[in-house]
């Protein structure tokens, strides 16, 4: 088989073909490496290629007897990795000059996942420092180029995973989202992407930004893929006391049932002003095949939803502001010398840190400070419970939620880099399930007149990601839109 | 005219709980190791590393927080308190804040004097320790971190601000910490820093209802220092407002060598703590079946130990309070004395055996006992000590020489029984050979024997004293004394 018939072949196929000894997962572990090397200099999605463990790994796969071999799920599947998650003896560093050259001691829990079904992984994605971003311009090495136009952005916070994942220089790729980061770039990037509900992957060993929010998720280039991703990684974790013990359904199962009899509700509001006219269509179009598909379509209302980003940015920088009080160049990663331990840590920080995360650490500090803590921190949280309820509300009526996952399209880099009110708007769609801890996925829905993907989300309740799955599944296999990949990125525009 | 000043005095005990693991992840909480040796990725504070609470250590903070009367909470709250300093891993410390596990409770004093007051305990929360910077280790200016005792599952005890004087405040501490050592959750150590303990302290004129500006001492690690501290910040407050001064809010240290307090920071530069629920670790759920387990299981307190001890064995205030000086030794004791009376003993069997127990320990045992901590080496086992106390009681050998036994018992680690079978030491109780001793004193001894007739009774005890020589110390005394009675008054 050819290495670009290899790296054209999913999770599913790559699983299958290693498995029954049909492919080396070594040969498959190189044939993605060459691509990588060929092509990464364009896009720029990797911080760190591994390209020895994943080598070394592929071939532990294919030393395992047939038997043993054929029982891995992920057997010889290359993954690519966020640069937020602990690999063990691999530079970990959240795109961060704070973190830069630091080497894990230890795996985060997905990544042990991830090994033992026998995945190849083969290097560290770029994303915004510490995932605070929609557009990974704030990465503190190199921004990532969407691979369909290299003039605009990936999104983010997990660009470089979601361009990996549409560029082939992996099979599969785990992200992380906090009010957004799998779901947007997914979409900018014409990729399917998870988010779980909150609680269903182990935090362990993902770096934090807003702990309360902070969900692993998969990238892969079908629902169908990233469910066998999300089956690996999803289960209880007894290192993270916010790890939910709840057995994990068997997704991939989901996917080819029919969704006659499925409710999907529409929040009309998501389809109105402030969405590109390329969205909303493909938007209007969507609901058309879920029509054809046997689905009822029903309004709901999400009337805190407005709230989600005012409530979110006092949240998520309030936790960032205490997750990153540890870097303070003590035990790890930079440290920048100053007469005593205050301009020790001043100095660290202000050089280790970039401009987003500096202003979102001082948002934060800002909100829990005394005498604002009530007024800012603690009534986020009230509305954040309402928003949970509406969704509540909402699931009486309807079995999902679908609106667009971002406005618009990939926009171009620097087109927001100076606003960053205007960039923090991108999630206006993203935010609200984050914010109630329920699982949503972004499936391609569509292409715009430039050619840019669309992606439409889905939000369905708690721990229902066999429904998640089943309504995107169904919906990809009628629509076709999955199939379609960018141009080799050395020719795409930019 | 001199105006009269009242102390307020509140004190908060850090108390480190004697789980085998730290609070939120499975190193060894153990002390003296060396340094950063018992550190992992979660007490590191390494990135992405997240905090699992200790289970036994929930149980000993209720337990703790029972015993002091409070209010445990169904559902508390773990809170980051937000700081920087190197000791402190993740910046921050995990702590609990407004939904403290444990609330109101309270624990009652008693004084020098006697009398008795009860104190308020305000809340005890759980929380983790901070490491231990060690300054001007290594090359001269350096400060150098040991993260062992990073995350060492603590409670803190906020007391009420109840206590009017420094001997008030040494009572308190004295008392908490015999209840928590007896609880078993805590080993007591001030100079290893497992019982820590900080005092807001304040004065105001007597009579006015509203306290005054406090200051905080920190760094006091003796009972000793604890009054000291507390008396010299007294007399400082009174000598400034007496000056026309005005008392700062600050946080101040006690310096043993120059025997004074020593302003740290004050209130300006007091960090905001920034206090939140941490959102790695949900409420924290005790049932109410679980806080009804543990308040079965509580052990009972030194002080009702001492209650029972009084009514029940007759035992004074004094030696009641002596063997309760640590719970290893009133476990002795109560073992030693229960074996002392035999199987269903009358209560004053019991209270008899009780007594001579509680003497010989305080007499002989207590001196050979060392202390550290919850642990206490005892010099012999209390099945070999009622032995020997049984042998006294039953004539074998006499009080006197239990003395010389247990010490030769102490020293060779051999029984009683063998140690008086082996040096001959038994007793003779045996009338018959006393009588015969007795008999050839009186016949070598004939004035002696008259001036005892003519009423100098005082010279029985000359008599004693030859029979007891001439039965080279052996004899019963109490026998010999008797038979020598019915010799003569016969």
């Amino acid at each position: 088989m050819s290495a670009a018939a290899i790296t054209g072949l999913g999770v599913v196929a790559l699983a299958e073909k290693v498995q029954r000894g049909e492919l080396r997962a070594v040969e498959v572990a190189q044939a993605f490496l060459d691509r990588i090397a060929h092509l990464d200099g364009g896009v720029g999605a990797f911080l760190h290629v591994d390209g020895e463990g994943a080598l070394a790994q592929a071939a532990g796969v294919d030393r395992l007897a047939p038997d043993a071999r054929a029982a891995l799920p992920l057997a010889g599947v290359p993954i690519a990795i966020k640069d937020n998650l602990c690999t063990r003896g691999v530079p970990t560093t959240c795109a961060s000059k704070i973190l830069a050259g630091w080497v894990p001691p230890y795996d985060a829990h997905a990544v042990e996942r991830l090994r033992a079904a026998g995945a190849t992984l083969v290097g560290k994605t770029n994303m915004d420092e510490f995932a605070m971003g929609s557009s990974n311009e704030n990465s503190a090495f190199w921004p990532v180029r969407n691979p369909w136009d290299r003039t605009r952005a990936p999104g983010g916070s997990s660009g470089g995973s979601a361009a990996a994942t549409a560029a082939a220089f992996a099979a599969a790729a785990l992200g992380s989202d906090t009010g957004g980061s799998v779901r947007q770039p997914g979409a900018f990037c014409g990729v399917a992407a998870i988010k779980p509900t909150y609680g269903r992957i182990s935090r362990y060993g993902l770096i934090a930004f807003a702990s309360s929010l902070d969900q692993i998720g998969p990238f892969a280039r079908t629902t169908r893929d990233a469910a066998r991703v999300l089956g690996v990684i999803a289960g209880h974790d007894p290192r993270d006391a916010t790890s939910v013990a709840r057995e994990v359904p068997d997704y991939e199962a989901e996917c080819g049932r029919p969704l006659a009899g499925m409710r999907i509700g529409v929040v009309r509001e998501a389809l109105g002003e402030g969405v590109e006219p390329a969205v909303r269509a493909a938007l209007e179009a969507a609901l058309e095949v879920y029509r054809g598909l046997g689905c009822t379509i029903v309004d709901v209302a999400l009337p805190h939803a407005q709230h989600a980003v005012a409530t979110y940015y006092l949240i998520a920088p309030a936790e960032c502001s205490s997750n990153l009080a540890r870097f303070d160049g003590m035990r790890f990663g930079l440290r920048t010398p100053g007469a005593d331990l205050a301009e020790t840590y001043g100095r660290t920080r202000a050089e280790g840190f970039g401009p987003e995360v500096k202003r979102r650490i001082m948002l934060g500090t800002y909100a829990l400070s005394a005498g604002y803590y009530d007024a800012f921190y603690v009534k986020a949280q009230k509305v954040r419970t309402l928003i949970a309820r509406d969704y509540d509300a909402a699931f009486a009526t309807c079995d999902a939620v679908l609106t667009p996952t971002s406005p618009t399209v990939a926009f171009a880099l620097g087109e927001k880099t100076s606003d960053p009110l205007a960039m923090y708007l991108a999630d206006i769609f993203t935010l609200p399930p984050s914010l109630a801890g329920l699982p949503a996925a972004n499936v391609t829905c569509g292409f715009s007149p430039e050619g840019l993907p669309i992606g439409l989300q889905l939000v369905t309740r708690a721990f229902d990601e066999p429904g998640l799955v089943r309504l995107a599944d169904g919906y990809e296999r009628a629509s076709g839109f999955a199939g379609r990949r960018p141009a080799d990125p050395e020719k795409a525009k930019g | 005219m001199a105006i009269a000043y009242e102390a307020i005095i509140g004190l908060e005990v850090h108390a480190q709980l004697l789980t085998r693991t730290k609070m939120f992840c499975g190193c060894s909480a153990s002390y003296g190791a060396p340094p950063n040796t018992h550190v992992c990725a979660v007490c590191l504070g390494l990135p992405g590393s997240l905090p699992v609470p200790n289970a036994t250590a929930i149980e000993f903070a209720v337990r703790a927080g029972l015993a002091l009367g409070c209010t445990v909470r169904e559902r508390s709250v773990f809170a980051r308190k937000n700081y920087f300093y190197p000791d402190l891993a993740k910046g921050y410390q995990i702590s609990q804040f407004d939904l403290p596990l444990n609330e109101r409770g309270h624990l009652e004093i008693e004084l020098d004097d006697g009398t008795r007051k009860t104190v308020g305990i305000t809340r005890i929360h759980v929380e983790e320790d901070a490491a231990k910077n060690l300054h001007g280790a290594g090359s001269g200016t350096d400060t150098l971190v040991d993260y062992n005792r990073a995350g060492v599952a603590l409670i803190e005890i906020v007391g009420e601000p109840d206590l009017r004087s420094a001997a008030e405040a040494e009572a308190y501490l004295r008392r908490l910490r015999e209840v928590l050592m007896f609880l078993g959750v805590n080993d007591g150590n001030l100079e290893e820093g497992s019982f820590r303990c900080d005092a807001n302290v304040s004065i105001r004129p007597v009579g006015q209802a509203k306290f005054g500006t406090r200051t905080e001492l920190k760094n006091i690690n003796s009972f000793r220092f604890v009054r000291k501290a507390i008396e010299h910040e007294l007399a400082r407050q009174e000598a400034v407002i007496s000056s026309g001064g005005r008392i700062v809010q600050e946080t101040r240290t006690y310096s043993s060598s120059e025997d004074k307090t020593i302003s740290m920071r004050s209130k300006e530069e007091a960090h905001d703590y920034r206090y939140f629920p941490d959102p790695d670790l949900p409420p924290l759920v005790v049932t109410p079946a679980r806080i009804e387990a543990v308040r079965a299981a509580l052990p009972e307190l030194p002080e009702a130990k001492r209650l029972r001890w009084q009514r029940e064995l007759g035992l004074t205030a004094s030696d009641a309070q002596v063997l309760t000086g640590h719970p290893a030794l009133a476990r002795y004791f109560e073992d030693v004395a229960a074996r002392a009376a035999g199987t269903s003993p009358t209560p004053e069997q019991r209270a008899a055996a009780g007594k001579r127990c509680a003497n010989f320990i305080q007499a002989e045992v207590l001196r050979h006992v060392t202390l550290h901590g919850l642990e206490a080496a005892l010099p012999v086992e209390a099945d070999a000590l009622v032995e020997l106390l049984t042998i006294v009681e039953d004539g074998t050998i006499s009080g006197k020489m239990a003395k010389d036994v247990f010490a030769e018992m102490v020293e060779t680690g051999r029984r009683a029984r063998k140690i008086v079978d082996q040096r001959g030491l038994a007793q003779v109780s045996d009338a018959g050979v006393i009588e015969a001793a007795a008999r050839a004193v009186l016949d070598e001894n004939a004035a002696q024997v008259a001036r005892y007739k003519a009423g100098k009774t005082t010279v029985l005890g000359f008599f004693v004293g030859q029979v007891m020589k001439a039965t080279k110390g052996a004899a019963n005394p109490a026998l010999v004394n008797d038979v020598l009675k019915r010799l003569l008054d016969a």
